[in-house]
């Protein structure tokens, strides 16, 4: 890696980037078409694409909207999404927490499955990067996706209205989230989550206002939880 | 959706806020402080414990159809599953799950 040009750690962290566009870009643009459909309107989907940035937890909110549940069940189910991302801030921290405060806010406003995943590998891989190279990296991973997700959006909430209802499109959401899940169940402790959830949230599907769906994440974590522990007690 | 204009800008600056404030908890405020094992063995879970509880229900009875059960969007359901079990990437299976959803919506149709 040229030292002598830490500009260039921004290029390749946007390089390492680019390939995730293939996913970004389809996922915004059904984002903006799904919560059009729903009944946002395009000033709503931008403000909660550009403001959140969390593909999941804004189908997720977005579900919940559309089944009426109250602010609170909304909130308290895409967050629920999101908390993953804690772990990330977390593990992020040995590598970045030395940075400025601003730099730690704007790193945690950008701070996505993909931005995470490429820097933790470089910063594992490079233990040598300084603090304001890492940051270029960082920053650089999210220089085409960030801005792709916004677009991405937008253009889908413009067109979403044009799209009729023999598109199927209500299935839109349970695909994209399969689609998510499916690689996720790497490990036996995922698998009995996943399951867990599923089976709960069927049974459990009368409540109100989604209350089902965060009893079933509680115990769907519960259960992933004691697997992975049931497991290593197993292996020694 | 029956929410009022205030409630989805409410929904949204809540989602705002807390995501970023998930975001923010140890690069910004804990710090370099090691998490408990059993606190990252949870949060490892958290995607898929909430989105698969999130996704049964639309698959099982989607509004669509008025919440009867239905074959073109079970079969899309599972295809989407499958292909993501094989090939792990989650473009190549929202594809095959959208090919199989209109494939069998246009034969069953």
């Amino acid at each position: 890696m040229p030292r002598s040009n830490p500009k260039s750690l921004v290029w390749l962290g946007a390089r390492d980037g680019a390939p995730f566009m293939l996913v970004i870009v389809p996922f915004a643009l059904l984002f903006g078409v799904v919560a059009t459909e729903a009944g946002l309107n395009i000033a709503e989907v931008m403000g909660m694409s550009v403001l959140v940035i969390a593909g999941a937890a804004q189908f997720a909110a977005l579900q919940q909207m559309v089944g009426d549940a109250p602010v609170l069940m909304v909130l308290a189910t895409a967050l629920a999404v999101n908390l993953r991302m804690a772990m990330y801030s977390a593990s992020l921290t040995p590598y970045l927490g030395a940075a400025p405060l601003w730099k730690r806010a704007f790193a945690s406003y950008l701070m996505v499955d993909q931005s995470y995943m490429l820097s933790i590998a470089k910063y594992e891989t490079e233990p040598a990067m300084t603090l304001s190279e890492r940051l270029r990296y960082y920053f650089g991973t999210m220089m085409l996706i960030g801005p792709m997700w916004y677009v991405a959006s937008f253009v889908g909430a413009v067109v979403g209205k044009a799209i009729p209802p023999e598109f199927a499109l209500d299935f839109a959401v349970p695909i994209t989230f399969l689609a998510m899940i499916a690689p996720m169940l790497r490990t036996l402790a995922h698998v009995a989550a996943a399951a867990t959830s599923v089976v709960v949230a069927l049974v459990l599907a009368g409540l109100p206002y989604g209350a089902g769906l965060l009893v079933a994440a509680a115990l769907a974590m519960a259960v992933g939880a004691g697997v992975e522990v049931a497991m290593q007690r197993a292996r020694t | 959706m029956n929410l009022s204009t205030v409630e989805i800008w409410t929904v949204i600056a809540g989602l705002a806020i807390g995501t970023f404030l998930i975001r923010f908890s140890f690069l910004g405020i804990v710090g370099n402080r090691p998490l408990p094992a059993w606190l990252l063995r949870l949060l490892r879970y958290t995607p898929v414990a909430v989105l698969p509880g999130l996704v049964a229900p639309l698959v099982l009875w989607p509004a669509a159809t008025g919440g009867v059960p239905d074959a073109a969007r079970l079969l899309a359901a599972l295809a989407t599953l499958g292909i993501g079990l094989a090939v792990r990437n989650t473009l190549f299976a929202i594809i095959g799950g959208a090919a199989t959803l209109y494939t069998m919506l246009w034969l069953l149709g």
